[in-house]
């Protein structure tokens, strides 16, 4: 017996559901031919060109806001692949965007010279340590459980900063100084500018990794999870070492997004890993719709612009601090329940079905 | 029979999204008739029951039980008009105990209180008496049966609605399960509607019967009638 | 040994609250398979509204009826115009509206009365060993678990309830409202959190004030098992016992760590909580 939460979940994406970047047209058949991983290169490479591309016609203010929406993509998608991918449901992928953001900035402080990459990468082989670490801790934990445990994971991770005060900042947190563009592009690109190119680029090539991983034997695996654990187990489908495994990726790719953030924000606080972020990177990822990396996106534009809409607009109505702090969350909250509520399969699923209505029928 | 029926469905149809489930099913069901609905897998037998009662939305036609519209009434509804639905499996909630189960069937009674009912099923089912404590988990597939038959008749309704009882039980356990509602209606006149693929045992049983298949009524008769009709059996009921 | 007396005293009365908190988690997913993630929110709806009456009245009980009153109708609106068209089509697009729910409500509070904390009174005094306001705590939840047992066991409205939650079809076909009977449960369940709200709250309360709380509540049900209601109560004991040794031995930000250790072993050994009936695993 699968979890009621991961039976819904298949109920939710359909069977033809696919994380791969390319849609499933009669037309991305043909794209098919192409090997998985050359595939989603060619995506990756087309992304990176487009963002590139706007960030060369936009200013500063919308690079850090690009940038945003890449390392909360990243995080999304990360989670993407556990729920919507093995069903399981975690309520504490904020916790893992912590542990990345606190190793970026503990190595910028402490390790001044390694250069990004290089952080980057560090990064994810710890938030991957912390990931097996949790993952095996909670394998045997199934639905509301496993939810209820990581939820506790989220809220308790935080008071480690206070205990460890000296090392961790306790609540001022870490303030650290990342290096702008490399000199021979400083006409080229402001610093901002340069900082939301690294983040893009390295969230393309994540995305990469994740639907490389994600349409190939490891994912079908984790589908056959999240449809029957029973059934898959018999299968010959290993569900412990699976469950652990999408755990690991899930937990790399959200410390990844963590550390991105840090870096382009300069800064990591407690306070920027509550609750209420692991409960919007949950929300949002059904929210874009589950079952694909597109929805990811949706995700994470929204999550980003909606709070700076919300933002503006109760400044501009000037309708007092209370309501200007409160409003983005609340705003957030109403379009979540919304959305949910006339399209269950999430904004991915609505535009999905948009698009089908528009194109004129095909004979098949 | 001239009786006036007490259960009328006129041209009722139903499906399951694209799937046409009853197509413009008409029958006739008298007071105090023991009447067989029959038909192979998929037929539309258990549809017909569902939509009857209100489980399932009809897309067209009539439900009228004594003269009275029901076809909109949800089941829960329907219930508080007369009518008991077993369906298939019993429906007995595994959870609960046999009195529990039981004095849940006529909760919504104004006269609930009134203990009587629950003795006459108590000494109608003689095996449900003696485990009336434990939970319904225990029983055997005979005794479920038997209390999901005893919870229907705890409302006191005038026609009751049984889907596949015989299901899952030994020949005997459901040659007793048929007698007892022959009983049943004997005594108290109850009408009595059963749905069954196990075709030789209802005709045995019943007055009438009505034969379905996908989803239209295919022939209908005295149950003795469609006993010795060959063609009927072989084309529909398989034996 | 004094030390470990009074942490024993507090850690019951703090687990009083978990243990309400914990109840009205389980009633509902008793009967939808949901864990409700914006019982918080609720709670917190609650408390505000208590807030607001003492303050105008000048009198704690009317707050605390007002209180009570406000989880009852903010659980049944809830239930009947949020989850029910929602949970109809996917589970866990209901789960993640609760999410949605608890955002929108904090948000609400914190727009209305502000982010900032605001004083709150306990029912009775808190000082000393005995203090009356923890004895209160205990005495009104184990109170509140008695007539929950005795409305599911002996009542008519508890029949349908069960039987609505076991087998909603069956329950039709005898004659429930169904739906009526998620909302009642909702309803009762908010009005429970409401009192965990109410014992929790003091001596500050602010938009946040119930995180930490719940977390503990979906601790205890978790580790009671969330199918049951006389776990939820053992495991909010228990809990409450555990973070006050913790974090008056070693320290309260480990509190929450400590909680988290505590369910992934009881999990590890019995993975449907300590107090669950083993029952046969439909395949």
């Amino acid at each position: 017996m699968s979890s009621p939460t991961g039976k819904s979940a298949e109920r939710a994406t359909g069977p033809g559901a696919h994380a791969a970047g390319s849609p499933d047209t009669p037309r991305g058949r043909s794209r098919r031919t192409l090997p998985s991983p050359l595939r989603h290169l060619l995506f990756a490479a087309l992304g990176l060109a487009a963002v590139t591309g706007l960030l060369l016609v936009t200013g500063d203010l919308t690079a850090l806001r690009l940038a945003a929406v890449g390392y909360t993509m990243l995080a999304v998608a990360g989670l993407q692949l556990l729920v919507g991918g093995s069903g399981q449901v975690s309520l504490g992928h904020g916790a893992f965007m912590m542990i990345g953001a606190y190793t970026m900035t503990l190595l910028v402080l402490h390790q001044p010279m390694l250069p990004i990459a290089a952080n980057l990468l560090i990064i994810v082989a710890v938030s991957a340590v912390a990931g097996i670490a949790v993952g095996a801790a909670t394998a045997r934990l199934h639905g509301p459980y496993l939810a209820g445990a990581t939820l506790i994971l989220a809220v308790g991770l935080p008071g480690l900063t206070h205990r460890y005060h000296e090392f961790l900042g306790g609540s001022n947190g870490l303030n650290i100084r990342t290096a702008g563009a490399p000199p021979f592009l400083q006409g080229v690109f402001t610093d901002s500018e340069w900082k939301a190119l690294v983040v893009w680029t390295t969230v393309v090539i994540g995305l990469a990794v994740l639907a490389t991983i994600s349409s190939g034997r490891l994912g079908r695996r984790m589908r056959s999870l999240r449809d029957d654990e029973t059934a898959a187990a018999m299968a010959g489908v290993p569900v412990g070492k699976t469950k652990v495994v999408a755990f690991v990726i899930a937990s790399a790719a959200g410390g990844l997004g963590g550390g991105l953030q840090a870096y382009v924000l300069g800064t990591a606080t407690p306070s920027s890993f509550t609750l209420v972020l692991s409960l919007t990177l949950l929300a949002a990822l059904v929210f874009g719709g589950i079952g694909s990396l597109w929805g990811a996106l949706w995700a994470a534009v929204t999550v980003v612009y909606l709070q700076i809409w919300a933002t503006d607009l109760a400044r501009s109505l000037e309708l007092g601090r209370n309501v200007e702090n409160n409003l983005p969350v609340v705003f957030f909250g109403i379009v979540l329940i919304l959305v949910l509520r006339f399209w269950p399969l999430g904004l991915h699923g609505a535009l999905t079905r948009l698009g089908a209505r528009l194109r004129p029928p095909t004979t098949r | 029979m001239t009786a006036a029926p007490l259960l009328t469905v006129e041209g009722l149809s139903a499906s399951y999204g694209a799937v046409r489930a009853l197509d413009g099913v008409s029958l006739a069901i008298p007071a105090g008739g023991i009447c067989a609905v029959l038909g192979a897998n998929g037929a539309g037998k258990t549809t017909l029951l569902r939509t009857v009662t209100g489980l399932h939305p009809s897309s067209s036609g009539r439900v009228l039980l004594d003269g009275d519209d029901i076809t909109r009434l949800p089941a829960e509804k329907a219930i508080t008009r007369g009518l008991a639905h077993v369906p298939e499996g019993g429906g007995v909630i595994a959870e609960l105990t046999v009195e529990e189960n039981l004095r849940l069937g006529g909760l919504w009674r104004s006269d609930r209180r009134d203990r009587s009912t629950f003795t006459e099923v108590m000494e109608l089912f003689p095996p449900l008496a003696e485990r009336r404590g434990k939970t319904a988990s225990t029983l055997s597939g005979g005794e479920r049966q038997m209390l999901a038959i005893g919870r229907a008749l705890m409302g006191r309704p005038r026609i009751l609605l049984l889907d596949e009882p015989s299901l899952g039980l030994a020949p005997l356990v459901t040659r007793q399960i048929f007698g007892l509602l022959r009983d049943l209606r004997d005594r108290t006149g109850l009408t009595v509607v059963l749905v069954e693929q196990n075709a030789a045992g209802a005709l045995a049983v019943t007055d009438t019967g009505f034969v379905l298949n996908q989803g239209r009524v295919v022939a209908e008769g005295a149950s003795s009638e469609l006993l010795s009709d060959d063609r009927t059996r072989h084309a529909y009921l398989g034996f | 040994m004094t030390h470990f007396i009074n942490l024993t005293l507090n850690g019951l009365a703090t687990g009083a609250a978990y243990a309400a908190l914990a109840l009205s988690l389980v009633i509902i997913y008793q009967a939808t398979r949901l864990v409700n993630f914006a019982q918080p929110a609720l709670a917190l709806v609650a408390v505000y509204t208590a807030y607001t009456v003492t303050g105008i009245t000048g009198s704690y009980w009317l707050g605390f009826a007002a209180a009570l009153t406000a989880g009852l109708v903010a659980g049944a609106a809830v239930e009947r115009f949020v989850i029910r068209p929602i949970a109809r089509v996917s589970q866990l697009n209901a789960i993640i509206v609760t999410l949605g729910l608890l955002l929108v409500v904090q948000g609400l509070v914190g727009m209305v009365w502000g982010n900032e904390q605001h004083g709150f009174r306990y029912a009775f005094s808190y000082v000393g060993r005995f203090a009356p306001s923890s004895v209160f705590a205990l005495v009104s939840v184990g109170a509140v678990a008695l007539l929950l047992f005795a409305l599911y066991r002996f009542t008519p409205l508890g029949l349908r309830m069960r039987a609505a939650a076991f087998h909603p079809e069956a329950a039709r076909l005898s004659g429930v409202r169904v739906g009526l009977m998620l909302t009642a449960g909702w309803a009762i369940a908010s009005c429970i959190g409401a009192l965990a709200g109410m014992l929790a709250g003091p001596p500050f309360i602010s938009p946040n004030v119930f995180d930490v709380v719940f977390v503990y509540g979906i601790t205890a049900a978790v580790i009671g098992g969330l199918d049951n209601p006389f776990g939820a109560v053992v495991g909010g004991l228990l809990i409450g016992l555990g973070m006050s040794y913790v974090s008056g031995y070693a320290g309260p930000e480990l509190a929450t760590l400590t909680a988290l250790a505590i369910v992934v072993v009881v999990l590890s050994v019995r993975p449907d909580g300590i107090l669950s009936r083993p029952t046969a695993r439909k395949v």
